[in-house]
């Protein structure tokens, strides 16, 4: 057996699931950092031509789309306007009873369907103009919402948030849970009970009263949203790793540890900490979604991110509210968060089980 | 005895996968003949009777036969086979303790297998269960039929267990190593009652075990099994006496020296135990603390390069006491090492004494950490009291020592779980020799291991003893390995030393009725049930 098998990653490569969620989640995390880049569509812009536009292969306009914006286009104008098929391509047909004043040729132009207009080119009497015109030809493959904005984009850039509250407030818990439990744990007696009743009463706190008191103290920032679940969920970590270092302290290579003068520190960090990975990944991977879950409550709540920057948790909350009219809403973000728990919870599960493959 | 065969075993093939755990195993069982199946762990012993019930996991794949009273058993329909299992035949397990429900009172258990087996009222199995009870030698049947499986001792477990095995008359009684979780006087008892229930109730007994000597007390035949297939088959007598196969010769003297260690020299004391004392206040008393002693008003003394052996039954306190001399149980008294007690020392006076004083524990699968490989789990020591050592420097002395306990350099780099459970014995000693103590205690060192590495293990010993002048406080249950071993014996019973001497006086001519059940329970006389019960 090569060295670099004896370690967790050596044992995930050899797990198919494994590769398989860590491929899945690398593929969303990359296409919501880069996706929001390379998307024509910015996630604030409104296209107001295009509400709640289904999702779809096609490329928009589509004609019908087309006929109702040439509607709007034409009162915007006060005057009529009908788009006409000719063998050298699109003409828009502006009349009217009166002359028509050049300029109003402008807001052909400012149509979401159709390109900008650069010359004027005028045809007819002053009554009748005619203006060739190129169609615009957009793609919203996952649809637009309420507002007209395009929802892949959207989605996208609501997953930076969500996955930076899932790893980073996971971090938190992870760092604070580990030692606290670990020490209450290793220490044991009063000051194992003195701890663990601080947990308690941190546990007893109503959350939302929690992230208010910070939000007072601190004002409303991104980072706050980190911490503040962090500081929560940190409170399970260590009651679980108290339990595990409970049982492990007393393990005879802890003894033997201890028999060669080993400090504190030492058998912390060397013998018991490495030796509880197990649970820690398992739990790990229930934390990850929870935390993501509680980051949307908070900014349903109107605690956490604000328009236009959203999050999945507001999406989803936006598609629920929508469901009847607008399904694509609440299925596309649902199903992303969905893939990202299912996968993270895969590769917690994976890494668990290379964390254990050292022992039989 | 009558020479009809009940069980007849016909080229009984057991594969897993590749790995072949029986191979063409053939021997007949007769009416009222105890057989033993002697082999190591993982010689096939447990899976060929698990196999004839029809008791393996689906990935195991059966080939051969097995004829109870000339009726195939392998791959007999669930139905048929469910008439026979725990009915015509049963089984006793090791482990008393994972084999009774811990919910239910034992006069219940044995009732329900009496209820479903041979369709007795509720009243009858109870009663029954009673009688049953004080077949297999329980005191107070009435009462104890109301107790719970944790309110009973390890024995009176498996007396139980036995209980409901021969609930239905059974004509064919299959114990998988009845006595090997139990202690020494106890398993001499259990077997002397196995042998006398067996020409009791007429049955035939198939007795599984590692140990020949044990088994070869009661046996009729003995079938002695390596690598999943019979080596040797025979009387008791002849397999005893003039074993053929170098296997059986080897399980039988298991390479100990039977005769006491030639007497030694008195030698200087190198480590004295005054007054020492352990006690564990017991949990859910938090009103009226009750304090239990583990090790009460202990006086000990090893002598400066010699062994001494500390005998006694489990939870007698003899770990407590070896773990409370290295000061890994806070205990009360005096521990005088090197003209210092080391119970008043702090955690921080104590560390460079610590080096001088060292430990190695009975479960090797446990006493080493599963995440660091052998090298960093070697050089541990080195860590903490040569800091100064570059990385190089204590990898060459971890290899070095590895060399010492006979492990190739190359296994600095491996996890423990790739080690077998003497190679792992081998390297938690290389942990405790590295820093050159003086004294290292041993706590059941050979007791998880096989026979034969048991041997090697404790020549490995032998050999560091006389290579460092090392004193040793061996711990053990084993006779057979304290006397190989010992200079000197201390025997300890509820946390108290009854009896301490040289070797030889101890076991051969011991002063206390403790000392003398001790040593009789381990000796290697055949017993003739009809004496004892």
């Amino acid at each position: 057996m090569s060295a670099e098998s004896h370690t967790v990653w050596g044992a995930l490569r050899r797990d198919r699931g494994g590769i398989a969620s860590l491929a899945v989640l690398a593929l969303i995390a990359l296409a919501c950092l880069f996706g929001p880049m390379l998307s024509p569509h910015p996630y604030d812009r409104v296209f107001p031509d295009y509400v709640l536009t289904p999702a779809s292969l096609a490329a928009h306009p589509t004609p019908s789309e087309r006929d109702e914006s040439v509607v709007t286009l034409a009162m915007r104008m006060h005057a009529s306007v009908h788009l006409d098929m000719r063998s050298d391509g699109l003409v828009a047909v502006v009349t009217d009873d009166k002359p028509i004043d050049i300029r109003v040729l402008r807001a052909l132009g400012r149509s979401g369907v159709l390109q900008p207009v650069d010359a004027p080119a005028v045809a007819g009497d002053g009554r009748r103009l005619e203006q060739p015109v190129t169609l615009k030809s957009e793609h919203f493959l996952f649809g637009t919402d309420a507002n007209g904005r395009d929802l892949l984009t959207r989605v996208l850039i609501a997953g930076r948030l969500s996955l930076a509250v899932g790893v980073l407030a996971s971090a938190v818990a992870l760092g604070i849970g580990v030692v606290y439990g670990a020490i209450a744990g290793y220490l044991g007696g009063r000051t194992d009970a003195l701890m663990m009743r601080a947990v308690d009463i941190i546990y007893a706190l109503p959350f939302i009263f929690f992230v208010i008191v910070l939000v007072v103290l601190f004002g409303r920032t991104l980072v706050l949203i980190f911490v503040a679940i962090g500081a929560v969920e940190w409170l399970d970590m260590a009651r679980i790793v108290r339990g595990q270092t409970l049982s492990l302290k007393r393990r005879e290579y802890v003894l033997a540890a201890q028999a060669l003068g080993a400090s504190d520190r030492a058998i912390l960090t060397r013998h018991i900490v490495p030796n509880m990975s197990g649970p820690i990944i398992a739990y790990l991977g229930l934390l990850v979604p929870r935390v993501i879950l509680a980051e949307s409550f908070l900014s349903f709540l109107g605690l956490g991110v604000q328009e236009p920057l959203t999050s999945w948790g507001i999406l989803i909350a936006d598609g629920a509210r929508n469901v009847q009219s607008a399904l694509h809403l609440l299925v596309f973000p649902a199903l992303l968060l969905a893939i990202t728990l299912i996968a993270a919870t895969q590769l917690g599960e994976a890494l668990r089980r290379a964390a254990d493959a050292g022992r039989t | 005895m009558t020479e009809d065969p009940i069980l007849r075993f016909e080229n009984l093939g057991v594969r897993f996968g590749p790995v072949d755990a029986v191979h063409d195993l053939s021997f007949t069982l007769r009416r009222g003949e105890t057989a033993a199946l002697v082999g190591e762990s993982g010689s096939g012993k447990s899976v060929a009777m698990l196999a004839a019930l029809g008791l393996l996991p689906p990935s195991a794949t059966v080939a051969g036969h097995v004829f109870f009273n000339g009726q195939n058993l392998i791959g007999l329909e669930r139905e048929k086979l469910d008439r026979i299992r725990g009915k015509a035949i049963t089984i006793v397990f090791q482990e008393p303790q994972s084999a009774l429900d811990p919910l239910f009172t034992v006069g219940s258990q044995i009732a329900a297998v009496l209820r479903f087996g041979l369709k007795l009222g509720r009243r009858a199995a109870a009663a029954r269960a009673v009688e049953l009870l004080h077949e297999v030698g329980i005191l107070e049947p009435h009462r104890r039929a109301q107790n719970y499986p944790h309110e009973l001792s390890g024995g009176q477990r498996q007396r139980v267990a036995i209980a409901m095995a021969i609930a239905c008359d059974p004509q064919v009684l299959i114990a998988d190593e009845p006595t090997t979780a139990l202690d020494a006087t106890v398993a001499a008892k259990i077997l002397v009652l196995l042998a006398d229930l067996k020409s009791r109730f007429g049955m035939a007994l198939i007795l599984i075990s590692h140990d020949l000597g044990l088994v070869g007390r009661i046996a009729d035949h003995v079938h002695v099994m390596q690598k999943g297939a019979l080596v040797e088959s025979g009387p008791v007598a002849q397999v005893t006496q003039q074993p053929r196969h170098p296997y059986t010769r080897m399980l039988l003297a298991a390479g100990l020296d039977r005769a006491a260690r030639p007497a030694t020299a008195p030698a200087p004391p190198l480590l004295e135990a005054r007054d020492l004392g352990v006690s564990y206040t017991l949990r859910g008393a938090w009103f009226r603390p009750r304090r239990f002693a583990a090790v009460d008003g202990v006086c000990l003394t090893i002598p400066a390069g010699q062994t001494l052996g500390l005998i006694g039954e489990s939870g007698s306190g003899k770990s407590t006491l070896g773990r409370a001399l290295v000061k890994l149980e806070p205990a009360r008294g005096q521990i005088l090492y090197d003209g210092r007690n080391l119970i008043a020392l702090s955690q921080d006076a104590m560390r460079p004494l610590r080096r001088d004083l060292q430990i190695v524990f009975q479960d090797p699968f446990s006493s080493l950490s599963p995440r660091l490989t052998v090298g960093a789990i070697v050089a541990e020591g080195l860590r903490i009291h040569e800091p100064a050592l570059s990385a190089t420097a204590r990898r060459d002395r971890a290899a070095k020592t590895l060399d010492e306990v006979g492990l190739p350099g190359a296994f600095i780099g491996r996890l423990p779980h790739e080690l077998s459970g003497g190679q792992r014995q081998r390297v938690a000693i290389a942990r405790a020799i590295i820093l050159q103590p003086r004294l290292v205690v041993l706590d059941e060192p050979t007791s998880a291991l096989d026979r034969a590495v048991q041997a090697e293990v404790l020549a490995l010993l032998q050999k560091l003893q006389d290579a460092h002048g090392l004193s040793y406080l061996f711990i053990t249950h084993d006779l057979a390995v304290v006397r190989a071993v010992a200079d000197r014996i201390a025997v300890m019973q509820d946390g108290r030393i009854v009896e301490e001497g040289l070797a030889a006086q101890v076991l051969d001519a011991p002063r206390e009725a403790y000392t003398r059940e001790l040593v009789a329970s381990a000796s290697f006389e055949p017993v003739n049930p009809n004496s004892v019960l």
